[in-house]
């Protein structure tokens, strides 16, 4: 602890006095002596000037959560970046089904507005409602999303008029997203407003509920290189009817639908929890947060969920798959946990990972020593029940709060969901986390450090000072820290590999882990005649002794 | 893959259906990663800095490093002026670059901030500089972000020390990867002249793996240099997109002569670099060089019958796009599209000048388009091949048409940044990626009957 104490005194020396009292306030260390998680501050703005890896409140919004709605058309409306950057970028695979053909699946193609200096200064409704036109007539989608991003709303367009009236004149859902980059702190904003439009506007327009004893939905999970549909298999095998991962590989059809489901499964809480819980206001559907990364949390998350339905054969079945699953990737995992043992790692990945994968470098005999995330707010890291206590700024009363009421026709108590009585709900919620995330701070260590928005320079210094043998993070980190002679891994997009949740995830991912960190390149960093001349700088010879 | 794709001619004049362009601070930003020491900064909220720092990382595999003003909805309506200078004072302070280059985004523009005069009320450490360009992206590309970057490092740096000139050659490489920054150094230092270029991202985005991690690598062109380019007796900037703004600038600020050339991609174009250098400077033309060409010229007869005659379609940006339009024709393949995001009526006519000289007819030839467009043309009438970057893939894949992988950005393709496309040295690799990717082809449609060792 005290020596952790004095690296990060360490690392403020060089920043000027106010930096240095506001970066304190948003790194902590853990200590098992605090009863609860001290307070981490999290969602508040970047410094100027430093170099953070946050995003903004578009790439939340159209980037994360709406554009892999696969048959809907979003349109990024402003100038060519925003739209251009945010396509493609994300891996959100996305596949043909019962619900959308071939030719209504849009992901791979990006619409913008590309709004020129007339249409600044002269407004851009008009160009927008009719590249609206145009793409209806040659496209004919189901639904369409409008982005705005920075200059739309200095110039004030009306986006929510134009969608109107697009829907009216044209049949279909045109929905509207005021998602201007520099609204809140980060992508967290934009992930907000998202949730908000597509509760408003899109949940419950359905009434067709899939067949199935247990149907229930996976809410926040983004299939990144396939990621939801290895959970979709796994759920499918337990017997569960999944009635939409949302919003990877989403259809619009299946999103509608998405308040006929017993169960909201929430894989990242923070791009997603404002769904759960505002379909637990107005519906009553309970939610569970689960984790399907690494394979001692995925049993868990299952074991939970069976718990849920008290049924006895969806118990067996569960525990028939955790066995079966478990026993087929073993043996694998422990010719990976060879390599892997012992190691130390950073995690900073997005809303709920650096939490989620903790899990699976631990089922490897890793250990994560500095975890953080980008965009978060309190409650990721300190769990659900400070969320009262947070104070909202200027930044986040930007963002409108819906407050919502119970649904006059549809609202159901939430054990009629899972069929239990009101007893056993309460004692279930005993057992099983209902409706709560506890953050991610009971599964740190003694001594490890939590870190929120963690910039390039505090980087820097705790690699120095650290020397981890991993880190994951994202692409504009991992070449930083490779530099420095540390391997590392791309969280965002997993180096283009993939999926790695669930069981067969952990076995590409371990098999990934385990190639970065015995590269024989990290041997060969020092050059012949460096060595010769000065033979011990061997220690220097490889980042890692695999 | 596009099923979704509808077919036919479709009314499409509003706005971008996959760009082949995109927004100008981008450009800015890789401009300014070319100056030794230098910290590009982003003027306006953290989005777009985040964004451009990862494209970049995408397509050179390496550290972009670059700060933000982080506005929020404050800012945006009081304006960034503080936001910029407390910026500056944080990034001396924590980062210590010799130099911070200010570009705006969209937003700050569209608010109107004042940055010369801003930066003139900031607190800049002594010896430490602090320039700025302005970068809406409602106007141009990434190309014109680059330009408007390279302008103002003329514009702040730039000096002229008297009237004599020095015998030495400014070189304005144009939006080019560091493979090819390198490899026209080489060219010149081969041609025994003295060379100063700038920007200059070899060393900066194609760093060596040492373990000893350097914020600011040794590349870069520095400072000094960029001071002294207003010294020098001649600017060759290559590609007019990119480039002749601040060839311009130093011909009317420093009187230094400035040459138009194209980017020396291709044949033709290297020539013409080359000769710019041995008409000014009377420079003999070393042994290698002239191997290097006869090398050329060699293998283009040895490979003609792979892509002779075969159609292309051409897309990417301007400068890029005009010189693989010239060199493809020297390769006696047919240009039939050939399409650029980037604005600017120059393009066309450069393009159809050269198609007509060629006596090609029946090409189509567009400024500011966008991949869906060159889609629906391929729809129309197929092509043999595509050139161009990355986003060309879902096209080349739904149409069944091979894809060299030229320009920026290329994003799913390995060690293209360190391997250069320009001079005598990049023709082969064009050539050998033109040749295979015909004959990679070959191998894969062949009947059984007809498959051989070599086909
Ligand atoms: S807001 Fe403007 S500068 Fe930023 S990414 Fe978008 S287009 Fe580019
Ligand atoms: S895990 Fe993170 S990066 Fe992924 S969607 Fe959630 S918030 Fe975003």
């Amino acid at each position: 602890m005290d020596g952790m104490d004095t690296t990060l005194e360490e690392l403020y020396t060089q920043y000027p006095d106010t930096v240095k009292k506001n970066r304190k306030k948003h790194i902590v260390i853990k200590s098992e002596a605090d009863v609860a998680c001290p307070q981490i501050e999290a969602n508040t703005r970047t410094i100027p000037g430093i170099i953070s890896q946050r995003g903004c409140a578009y790439a939340g919004c159209k980037g994360v959560v709406v554009a892999p709605i696969k048959d809907m058309i979003t349109i990024t409306h402003g100038p060519v970046g925003c739209g251009y950057y945010s396509w493609g970028t994300r891996r959100n695979k996305a596949r043909a089904d019962s619900t959308t053909p071939k030719d209504k699946i849009y992901s791979q193609l990006c619409f913008t507005t590309d709004m020129q200096e007339p249409d600044i200064v002269f407004g851009g409704d008009k160009k927008l409602a009719r590249m609206i036109d145009e793409i209806v007539a040659a496209f004919h989608p189901r639904g369409i999303n409008i982005c705005s991003t920075c200059p739309i709303g200095l110039i004030g367009d009306d986006i929510g008029a134009v969608a109107k009236a697009a829907t009216e004149r044209h049949g279909i859902q045109v929905l509207a997203y005021a998602c201007e980059g520099y609204k809140g702190v980060s992508q967290s904003a934009g992930h907000h407003i998202a949730n908000n439009t597509i509760m408003q506007n899109v949940i419950g327009k359905g009434n067709e509920r899939k067949p199935g004893k247990h149907v229930i939905n996976v809410l926040g999970e983004y299939n990144i290189g396939g990621d939801g549909w290895e959970q979709e298999r796994i759920l499918k095998d337990c017997g569960y009817t999944v009635n939409c991962v949302m919003t990877g590989d989403a259809s619009y059809e299946d999103i509608k639908n998405l308040h006929l489901a017993d169960l909201n499964l929430v894989q990242c809480h923070r791009s997603i929890n404002y769904i759960a819980e505002m379909m637990e206001t107005k519906y009553g559907t309970p939610w569970l947060k689960v984790n399907f990364v690494g394979v001692e949390a995925t049993n868990e998350s299952l074991r939970q969920m069976a718990k849920c339905f008290s049924d006895p054969e969806l118990e067996k079945q569960t525990e028939e798959v955790i066995a079966r699953e478990t026993a087929r990737i073993e043996p694998a995992l422990e010719q990976f946990r060879k390599i892997c043992r012992g190691k130390k790692a950073f995690a900073f990945v997005g809303g709920s990972r650096s939490h989620h994968y903790q899990h699976l470098l631990k089922d490897l005999g890793m250990e994560v020593v500095v975890a953080g995330y980008e965009f978060a707010h309190r409650d990721d890291y300190e769990g659900r029940q400070v969320i009262p206590t947070i104070k909202s700024d200027a930044d986040s009363k930007n963002i409108p709060e819906l407050h919502l009421k119970a649904d006059e026709k549809l609202y159901r108590e939430g054990n009629e969901y899972l069929n239990l009585s009101k007893e056993q709900f309460e004692a279930l919620k005993k057992e099983v986390p209902l409706n709560y995330y506890e953050g991610m701070y009971p599964d740190m260590k003694n001594g490890d450090i939590m870190i929120d928005d963690c910039n390039h320079y505090e980087l820097e210094e705790l690699i120095k000072k650290l020397r981890p043998d991993l880190i994951f993070t994202g692409v504009r980190d991992k070449y930083i820290a490779e530099k420095m002679g540390i391997p590392a891994k791309q969280m965002h997009s997993y180096d283009y590999a993939g999926p790695y949740a669930g069981y067969n995830g952990a076995i590409n991912f371990a098999n990934d882990v385990a190639h970065t960190l015995t590269t024989p390149a990290w041997k060969m960093i020092v050059p012949p005649w460096e060595r010769i001349e000065e033979p011990d700088t061997g220690k220097q010879e490889g980042a890692n002794d695999a | 893959m596009l099923e979704c794709v509808p077919e036919g001619k479709t009314e499409h004049t509003t706005g971008k259906i996959n760009p082949a362009k995109t927004c100008q601070p981008i450009g800015a930003m890789y401009a300014s990663l070319g100056i030794h020491g230098c910290l590009p900064h982003s003027h306006g909220s953290q989005g777009c800095c985040a964004y451009h720092r990862m494209h970049l990382t995408r397509h050179f595999r390496d550290q972009v490093l670059a700060a933000s003003s982080s506005f929020t909805e404050g800012a945006s309506v009081f304006g960034g002026a503080s936001n910029l200078k407390t910026s500056i004072k944080n990034i001396f302070k924590i980062y210590n670059p010799d130099i911070i280059a200010v570009h705006t985004t969209c937003l700050s523009e569209t608010i109107g901030d004042d940055i010369p005069n801003i930066i003139k009320q900031s607190e800049i450490p002594e010896g430490k500089i602090v320039i700025h360009t302005n970068t809406p992206s409602y106007v141009g590309s990434h190309i014109t972000g680059f330009s408007n970057m390279c302008k103002s490092m003329v514009a702040y740096l730039a000096e002229a020390q008297g009237e004599t000139k020095k015998e030495q050659v400014n070189v304005i490489p144009g939006f080019v990867n560091p493979g090819d920054m390198r490899e026209i150094r080489r060219i010149v230092t081969a041609l025994g002249v003295k060379l100063v270029m700038f920007p200059d991202t070899s060393g900066v985005l194609d760093a060596p793996l040492t373990s000893k991690y350097q914020m600011y690598p040794e590349g870069g062109t520095t400072i000094a240099e960029i001071r002294d380019s207003g010294n020098s007796e001649v600017t060759l900037a290559l590609g007019a997109f990119a480039s002749n703004a601040a060839a311009d600038l130093l011909q009317e600020k420093c009187g230094v002569t400035g040459i138009p050339l194209k980017l020396p991609i291709g044949l033709k174009a290297t020539d013409d670099f080359i000769m710019a250098v041995k008409d000014w400077f009377g420079a003999d033309i070393p042994k290698e060089i002239a191997i290097e060409r006869g090398q050329v010229i060699d293998t283009l007869i040895d490979t003609h019958f792979h892509y002779q005659g075969k159609t292309v379609a051409i897309f990417g940006d301007p400068d890029h796009v005009i010189a693989m339009t010239e060199f493809v024709i020297t390769m006696g393949m047919v240009p039939k599209y050939v399409l650029t995001g980037t604005p600017g009526k120059e393009f066309e006519a450069t393009v159809t000048k050269m198609l007509d000289e060629a006596g090609i007819t029946g090409s189509r030839v567009k400024a500011e388009g966008d991949l869906f467009e060159l889609h629906e043309w391929i729809r129309e009438e197929k092509v043999d091949l595509m050139i161009g970057t990355t986003y060309g893939k879902y096209i080349a894949r739904t149409e069944d048409i091979p894809l060299v992988r030229f320009g920026f950005p290329i994003l799913d393709r390995a060690v293209h940044p360190l391997m250069p496309v320009v001079g005598y040295r990049g023709c082969l690799r064009l050539i050998e990626q033109i040749s295979n990717a015909f004959l990679e082809r070959r191998d894969r449609d062949a009947l059984d009957e007809d498959f051989e060792l070599v086909l």
